[in-house]
């Protein structure tokens, strides 16, 4: 790990101001994922600003749905009662996340901040167009077993987000609220914050350099209520997802009224389906409807030598993601 | 959240609590809020930040005890436990957050502490494996673990220890099943797991009893 120098701050405005001074800074938060990538020196930053102090914390309930600080721990959220209550597939989403230690140490802004566990990323013996763009992508024909399915291009099938708090976020159309270097603030719906590949895989998210995510608000719905996240993994815990699903449906007198279908581990960032959406809308709460869904979901899957897998696992999580919420 | 670096959400006291170095860093911001059009702007008077660079004083409390080393910012709480204040109790297994050797309760709670800096963690409540028991007092689940032989090597016993305790105390330990899931987070090479397991439930079957 390099030498840095070390800022702690407890205002926004400060830590902007800092980070403007010196762009090669960094935020650091619950410090998790930053620390393991420097351990290896896959990322350098010179100074670290420690914004764990900023006033970003509070879950409560606004006219625009829950609104979540972006400095509230993994653990809290996923425990929260308001989040268990109304977005069971986001409390739960969390809880199925990591370890119970670093959920008790990593922020919600952080999380949505996570890189990808691609192992040709994470070893800099090897080209990686992410990592060093235009130097090329090794997983296309290589070990990419655990690798994306959907949203891939030729420079690159890693899942930018491997976690799993964004894939439900994206289910229930969560907004993040950004605040920029000039100290103004804009709000972003999640479904737009994260960037397919392309040619362009170094380019992960719509954040302006020096922005800091101040919270994420849930939309209150009943889809959102009646939820699950599924995930499937290589062991029962303490893994990241092969395969998830987060879904929601509004079910009345047997007919789905409204659904919400977002999936992990199978995206290159989490995978929104509004084909699944359409097919389960309006439709029969039954197998053959679901069935379909998850067939429409993955149409568009596009395997490489060792994950062809990922499309039958990915149906089938799906599947059973929608049986378990219709008989809840 | 609690993972404040200071003591207090509220407080603009600077980490090694002393006023006189605020003031010292803060006189600037201080004395532009003195003139009229900034009086009102409370978030000026309390706004703070202070650089800290190479060698650098740091106070942690550990055990209850207050500690001052000399560190740079990089090293990890782990690092600061084994190698400056010599509780090797604490083991590094991954250094990657990835086995749990490391855990330690920070202001009550677990965390890894290998992926934490020293110096994030001034002005709270560190816990290792080394203050559990009182005096020659073992703590119930160090008892549990020699009664149910729960482990071989040894080397992640601390870790599951301190994970175990924070398990119990967080009501994760109800049933067989949530206790596996809520201590996924500590690996056991030996595999010892059914042992550990039988070991954190019986004090947590012991606690809901009172």
């Amino acid at each position: 790990m390099n030498n840095f120098t070390y800022t702690p701050t407890n205002s926004a405005k400060e830590a902007i101001r800092l980070r403007r001074e010196t762009p090669a800074a960094t935020y650091v938060a619950g410090a998790t994922t930053l620390l393991d990538m420097m351990k290896v020196n896959l990322v350098e930053y010179p100074q670290l600003i420690d914004i764990n102090a900023l006033p970003l914390t509070g879950i409560e309930q606004t006219t625009d749905g829950l609104r979540i600080g972006a400095l509230e721990r993994m653990s809290d959220v996923g425990e929260h009662r308001l989040v268990v209550a109304q977005y069971p597939a986001v409390s739960e989403s969390l809880l199925l996340a990591a370890s119970a230690q670093l959920r008790n140490m990593a922020s919600i802004g952080g999380n949505l901040l996570q890189r990808t566990r691609c192992g040709y990323f994470r070893d800099a013996a090897f080209p990686c167009n992410k990592r060093v763009p235009g130097s090329g992508c090794p997983a296309q024909h290589g070990d990419n077993h655990g690798l994306a399915i959907l949203g891939t291009s030729e420079a690159c099938i890693a899942q930018t987000y491997p976690g799993d708090l964004s894939v439900a976020l994206l289910a229930f159309d969560a907004v993040l609220t950004l605040e920029n270097a000039k100290g103004k603030q804009r709000r972003v719906p999640i479904t737009s914050f994260y960037v397919l590949p392309g040619q362009t895989p170094h380019q992960e998210n719509i954040l302006e350099p020096g922005e800091l995510i101040v919270a994420v608000t849930i939309p209150a719905a009943e889809h959102a209520r009646r939820s699950t996240y599924l995930k499937v993994r290589e062991r029962t815990s303490y893994a990241y997802a092969l395969a998830s699903a987060a879904v929601g449906l509004d079910v009345q007198a047997g007919t789905i009224r409204s659904a919400r279908v977002a999936l992990g581990g199978v995206g290159t960032i989490p995978w929104r389906s509004p084909e699944a959406e359409k097919i389960l809308t309006g439709a029969p709460a039954t197998d053959e409807t679901f069935r379909a869904a998850a067939t429409a979901a993955l149409r568009g899957a596009q395997p490489r030598e060792h994950n062809g897998y990922k499309v039958q696992l990915a149906q089938n999580t799906l599947v059973r993601a929608l049986q378990k919420v219709a008989t809840t | 959240m609690d993972n404040n670096f200071f003591d207090k959400p509220s407080s603009n006291q600077p980490s090694d609590g002393s006023r006189r170095s605020f003031m010292k860093q803060a006189g600037g911001i201080v004395g532009l809020a003195m003139a009229p059009p900034f009086v009102a702007q409370a978030e000026r008077l309390t706004a703070f930040s202070k650089t800290v660079a190479g060698v650098s004083p740091m106070q942690l409390k550990v055990n209850g005890t207050v500690r001052t080393i000399q560190a740079e910012p990089r090293v990890t709480l782990l690092d600061a436990l084994r190698e400056h204040l010599h509780l090797t109790g604490t083991k590094k297994g991954c250094d990657h957050g990835q086995c749990g050797a490391c855990t330690v309760h920070v202001n009550g709670r677990r965390i890894v502490s290998c992926l934490t800096l020293a110096i994030m963690n001034q002005g709270k409540e560190i816990t290792t494996i080394e203050g559990l028991a009182r005096g020659s007092e073992l703590h119930p689940l160090q008892e549990a673990f020699i009664k149910h032989d729960a482990f071989q090597c040894g080397y992640c016993t601390s870790g599951q220890i301190m994970s175990g305790v924070a398990c119990v105390q967080e009501g994760h330990a109800t049933t067989d099943n949530q206790c596996r899931e809520w201590m996924s987070g500590n690996i056991c090479r030996c595999g010892a797991y059914p042992n550990i397991l039988a070991a954190v439930r019986e004090v947590a079957g012991q606690q809901a009893k009172g």
